[in-house]
């Protein structure tokens, strides 16, 4: 068959120690058998990698930082597309999904550009700071939660809690406080890098289990592939692991996708208790980095996920490879400083 | 005692839980207990075999057998709901 040539831009080309899901998105459409894809990459600084993997991304340009807003991202994007034609946006980090999400329509309409993202709703609604009222309405469980802004809340948590909790930034990052000390420092540090409100949550032990999924937007889950971490770093990123056969996690996501009507990537953090019992962490809004693991066990989600961009009919799949692995490793690139100069100075390559 | 059903096993020892992403390795004879009762073999019957074919007393099997279940229990591999009646 034919693959239908396709213009796709991809942000999250970084892979630091939390590495982003833009090079295993784009090994997954270079693997889709449906289209025969030009990679554009989207970065944020000069030193993310996939700005020098060549082999897999065809041009990069840098972007303006989330922060900078929506009218400078636009201004960029419509520049990018005047010489690219792009046909598909897939943004791969939280902090630039409200961007995302609100130009979504205009991108569509005034330069023909897909996004498949959630809805603004469906991206506040998961929130963090609002996992605990998420957890009531779709009736599925999660850890009690509380939204602080300041350290002076700290000595009345206990009133809540009980130590040891869990301190979370809005987007990243998450720590566990044995005592109140504790929290003070994770409470300032976790501020500093991701801005207020700082969430606290009660502290579940069991094994995690991690779920990777796509929705189709009307209640249908297109695909999902439960993995569980065998080596996590200290970060608490998985360094590898393994497909699970675990129904509940499948009921769990369908459910979830089901009640929201997800309309994207997504990554379920969960926890399973030794009780067998099921606690939703968090919903990132977008995939995991790990999401090849899909790939390789049968399920493209991000070859999926640009079909439903297109506005092409998904059949959901039906399995997935048990017990596939995957094993992450690092690899030094050799970059000219020239490609560093032209990415740094020009702001593409 | 009973072991999950769905537990995956290998010729070279290789155990693996697809429900938990564990594995794990046993010797020959770790094995040869595990897919014993995985053919729903009970103690008794596992004990006879063991002892007729290796040169074991009923003792050393028995204190052997019973750290070993009790490993597979800590371990998960077992259905706790299903323990044996014998």
């Amino acid at each position: 068959m034919k693959r239908k040539k396709i213009n796709v831009a991809v942000t999250g080309l970084n892979a630091i120690d939390s590495p982003g899901p833009g090079v295993p998105v784009i090994r997954a459409l270079k693997e889709s058998k449906l289209f025969d894809v030009r990679i554009i990459g989207l970065s944020y600084e000069a030193l993310e990698p996939g700005i020098y993997m060549h082999d897999i991304v065809d041009k990069t340009y840098q972007i303006p930082l989330p922060s900078a807003g929506k009218a400078s991202l636009l201004e960029r994007l419509n520049y990018i597309h005047s010489i690219e034609k792009i046909d598909v946006i897939i943004p791969n980090f939280d902090a630039e999904l409200y961007n995302f999400i609100t130009l979504s329509d205009k991108l569509k309409k005034e330069m023909g550009i897909n996004v498949f993202v959630p809805t603004l709703e469906q991206f506040e609604d998961r929130h963090k700071a609002n996992l605990s009222d998420y957890g009531k309405k779709h009736k599925i469980k999660v850890p009690h939660g509380k939204v602080i802004f300041s350290v002076a809340e700290i000595p009345k948590l206990t009133k809540e809690f009980s130590y040891p909790l869990v301190v979370k930034g809005k987007f990243y990052d998450a720590s566990i406080a044995y005592n109140a000390e504790q929290a003070y420092t994770y409470f300032n540090k976790i501020s500093a890098k991701w801005g207020l409100p700082i969430i606290i949550q009660e502290f579940v032990t069991g094994q995690e289990v991690n779920v990777t999924a796509i929705g189709d937007g009307k209640g249908n889950t297109i695909g999902a592939v439960p993995m569980r971490k065998q080596y996590i770093t200290d970060k608490g990123k998985a360094w590898s692991g393994i497909s699970i056969d675990d129904e509940n996690l499948l009921t769990m996501t369908r459910k979830l996708i089901k009640s929201t009507k997800w309309r994207g990537g997504m990554e379920l953090e969960i926890i399973k208790t030794n009780k067998g019992d099921y606690y939703l962490l968090e919903i990132n809004p977008r995939f995991p980095a790990w999401v090849y693991l899909a790939v390789g066990c049968g399920q493209n989600h991000p070859g999926a996920l640009v079909q439903l961009a297109l506005g092409k009919e998904v059949k959901p799949f039906k399995k997935y490879d048990i017990g596939k692995m995957f094993v992450r490793y690092s690899y030094d690139m050799i970059v000219s400083l020239k490609e560093f100069e032209t990415i740094s100075t020009l702001g593409e390559l | 005692m009973k072991i999950k059903k769905n537990i995956a096993l290998s010729d070279s020892g290789f155990v693996f839980d697809p429900a938990t992403g564990d594995s794990f390795t046993t010797n020959p004879i770790g094995l040869e207990i595990i897919k014993m009762l995985k053919d729903g073999k009970n103690s008794q019957e596992i004990k006879t075999t063991i002892l007729k074919k290796y040169l074991t007393d009923e003792a050393t099997f028995e204190k052997d057998n019973y750290d070993f279940l009790n490993m597979l229990a800590k371990h998960r591999l077992t259905e706790d709901h299903e323990k044996e009646k014998n």
